[in-house]
């Protein structure tokens, strides 16, 4: 008896230590925005389709978790089995063969389903390498009472001139009340994602195709004068701290009659939970300057698979849940459609579902008339809408952004600032070989 | 009429430190106060101070989010571990370089200070690739090691501070005594250094839980500390102040308490040796 029960107690423990032994942790890093953390709410449905596979999550704030995988990629460390990463990294960490490519997910998985311009962006040399989680784009938000009562209308598709004029007749200083809201505050990812969008709409461009900054162009003293002209005349007072948060903060508390910025603060605006001004949000697409370029850009939280991982396999088939249409429907059936994240498949689009979802259609168009791929007007040998996929980008902008947020603030001139940035992007291409 | 002076003087002075108390303490007030609104109320303009309703709403949703006692554990075990293994380091440094300096004791000690003028970031590559090879990324044992030889100076130089004031004759009197180098230190000069000791330990638990390049840099899912655990909750796209703070507040609460509970230490052991 005494053996028996002995007997048991060990195949018992060899079948738990097997048990452990084959089951597969995967460590997920992602940022902390709303449609990923409802993934991770989630992700017990896919724990429970793949009983060998068990997910940890490292969740940060979007510039921590940037420095800490690019960290982590560039010196091979193996600390995640998937990564959640931009448009911005994965051209470059395709290029440097640090990503699996993801160009065998299962056909079910349906890559063509892909919007194209999203595709276009985190694909390098025919390779996929990384599944697009949602994707966004920039558009105009605006009140449509204060539009209303300057007596405008705003059209589907503005024009600068048009954004400026109403941002000046709905001014109102006296009641707080700003015409215009836009990024101020100096960084790559903060007054130079919508001031590169915006001079593509003014037909700039950073580089030539031999690589010469462009500062020292036309385009770019008309896309800054314009801009610093219009804030100091319909801008907040203090816009040259102003970041996304602020500019939310403004709008929602009813002080901004404009702001163009990206397609996912609709969800926010809209939500009289936090929004003062929910019932009267109208929305429209990015100016242009009828050169054929919209002042829109475009970017797409994505999932990638580090070349590093111990579980490849495992890794892949949760990408593949995670962005599949699948995934899509169990958003839908759990948290409604206004929830599901946007901007990746063309299906969704075409979901019937989907179509009575406020502000759907106005972020697919903005996300269609962005080409990461050909983004200003002229030829330029980079990717990238708001940005330009080279990882000396990073650096250069942020400096760059210094000069045009110490421009607006007034503390330098719009000529002293583009001579600055023309001598210090020209000095750091150089030190890069360029 | 001197009285009266003196009365006025100490209304003055007392006024003062509460303000100046008062203003250090509102940004740690605002957050905790900001934790109990809803994400409207957080932002909204003119802010409220008490008038609004209060809830626990975020706590909730922070909980349900994040696994804290894990992060809360990981801090101690950190904070607790580099000032530890910080301190059986430092006190036989700190006792040689007091007791028996040599000629370049002042160059050492000046040495070991200029190790904190370099900025971390200049060294993560490095550190990190040491962490990969030996296998302990993402583990406490690196972040307490690395923790303790960043604060390493910083304890050297306060306990050798302290030990200073102490009379070295008093230790000459117990090697006379037939006391042995460690039953010098440990039952002679460390209980007399109690002060400096308790302050120095503090100071260092203070700077190991908010230490928020390490912790972020070198942990992933399994010894992420507080530091991590507020980061999620920060968002460049997104207003989420009101959890934010929620997040704050049980960060820095075990801290704050500790902090509270030992003032008088850490403002003894702070002090000491400043007047003679």
């Amino acid at each position: 008896m005494k053996t028996t029960f002995r007997g048991l107690l060990g195949a018992t423990a060899l079948c738990t230590v097997a048990g452990i032994a084959s089951a597969e942790t995967l460590t997920i890093a992602t940022v902390n925005n709303g449609d990923m953390v409802r993934m991770q709410g989630l992700a017990s449905e896919f724990e429970a389709q793949n009983p060998g596979i068990e997910l940890e999550w490292v969740t940060l704030e979007e510039n921590i978790l940037r420095q800490r995988v690019t960290t982590d990629i560039a010196t091979n460390g193996g600390q995640y089995d998937v990564m959640t990463i931009g448009t911005y990294e994965v051209p470059i960490w395709g290029a440097q063969d640090w990503l699996l490519s993801l160009n065998d997910l299962p056909a079910e998985w349906d890559a063509d389903d892909i919007l194209p311009a999203i595709r276009g962006g985190l694909t390098v040399d025919g390779e996929l390498y990384a599944a697009p989680f949602y994707g966004e784009s920039s558009m105009v938000m605006y009140r449509e009472d204060l539009m209303a009562a300057a007596g405008l209308e705003m059209p589907e598709a503005p024009t600068w001139e048009f954004i400026r004029d109403a941002a000046a007749a709905m001014t109102d200083r006296d009641n707080e009340v700003y015409g215009i809201c836009l990024r101020g505050k100096a960084g790559w990812g903060e007054n130079m994602a919508f001031l590169t969008a915006m001079n593509n709409s003014f037909g700039g461009k950073w580089f030539d195709e031999e690589w010469n900054a462009q500062f020292d162009g036309e385009a770019w003293s008309n896309t800054l004068n314009f801009y610093i002209d219009m804030m100091n005349e319909s801008g907040p007072p203090g816009a040259s701290n102003n970041g996304f948060n602020e500019n939310l903060t403004l709008f929602q508390t009813g002080k901004c009659g404009m702001w163009i910025d990206a397609t996912v603060a609709a969800s926010f605006v809209s939500n009289p939970d936090d929004s003062q001004v929910a019932d009267s949000v109208g929305y429209a697409l990015a100016p242009d300057n009828g050169l054929g370029r919209r002042g829109n850009w475009l970017w797409a939280w994505s999932l990638a698979i580090p070349a590093g991982t111990d579980s490849p396999d495992a890794a892949k088939a949760f990408v593949q849940w995670a962005t599949s249409k699948e995934y899509t429907a169990l958003v839908a059936a759990n948290e409604g459609w206004a929830n599901v994240p946007p901007g990746t498949r063309t299906s969704l689009y075409e979901n019937e579902n989907y179509v009575d979802v406020p502000f759907a259609q106005m972020t697919l168009d903005s996300i269609n008339s962005a080409d990461p791929t050909n983004p200003s007007v002229d030829p330029v040998p980079y990717t990238g809408v708001q940005f330009v996929a080279i990882p000396e980008f990073q650096g250069i902008a942020t400096a760059v952004g210094q000069q045009f947020s110490a421009a607006l603030a007034g503390t330098t001139s719009v000529e002293d600032a583009l001579a600055n940035a023309q001598a210090l992007t020209t000095n750091e291409m150089e030190d890069a070989g360029y | 009429m001197a009285r009266a002076v003196t009365q006025k003087r100490k209304l003055i002075a007392t006024l003062a430190a509460w303000t100046i108390g008062m203003a250090i303490f509102f940004p740690i007030l605002w957050t905790i106060i900001t934790s109990f609104k809803t994400e409207a109320e957080a932002i909204a303009d003119p802010p409220s101070l008490f008038w609004f309703d209060w809830t626990l709403e975020n706590y909730n949703v922070v909980n349900e989010r994040s696994n804290y006692p894990l992060h809360f554990m990981n801090s101690v075990i950190i904070s607790l571990g580099s000032t530890l293994l910080g301190l059986i380091i430092a006190v036989p440094a700190a006792w040689s370089m007091a007791f028996v300096p040599g000629k370049r004791t002042k160059d050492v000690l000046m040495w070991m200070l200029s190790t904190k003028m370099l900025p971390p970031v200049g060294v993560l590559i490095p550190i990190y690739l040491i962490s990969r090879d030996l296998g302990v990324l993402d583990s406490r044992l690196a972040l307490v090691v690395i923790l303790t030889l960043i604060n390493l100076p910083i304890i050297v130089w306060m306990l050798y501070t302290y030990f200073k004031e102490i009379p070295g004759e008093i230790l000459e009197a117990a090697r006379m005594d037939g006391a042995t180098l460690k039953s010098e230190i440990l039952y002679v000069l460390t209980p007399m250094a109690v002060p400096g000791i308790a302050s120095t330990v503090l100071l260092n638990i203070i700077l190991a839980w908010n230490e928020a390049f390490w912790t972020l840099n070198l942990t992933a899912a399994k010894s992420a500390p507080l530091t991590a655990f507020i980061a999620s909750y920060s968002s460049p796209e997104g207003l989420f102040y009101a959890k934010l703070s929620a997040a704050s507040t049980m960060a820095i609460a075990p801290i704050l308490i500790m902090g509270w509970f030992s003032q008088k230490q850490l403002v003894r052991g702070l002090t000491f040796g400043a007047v003679k």
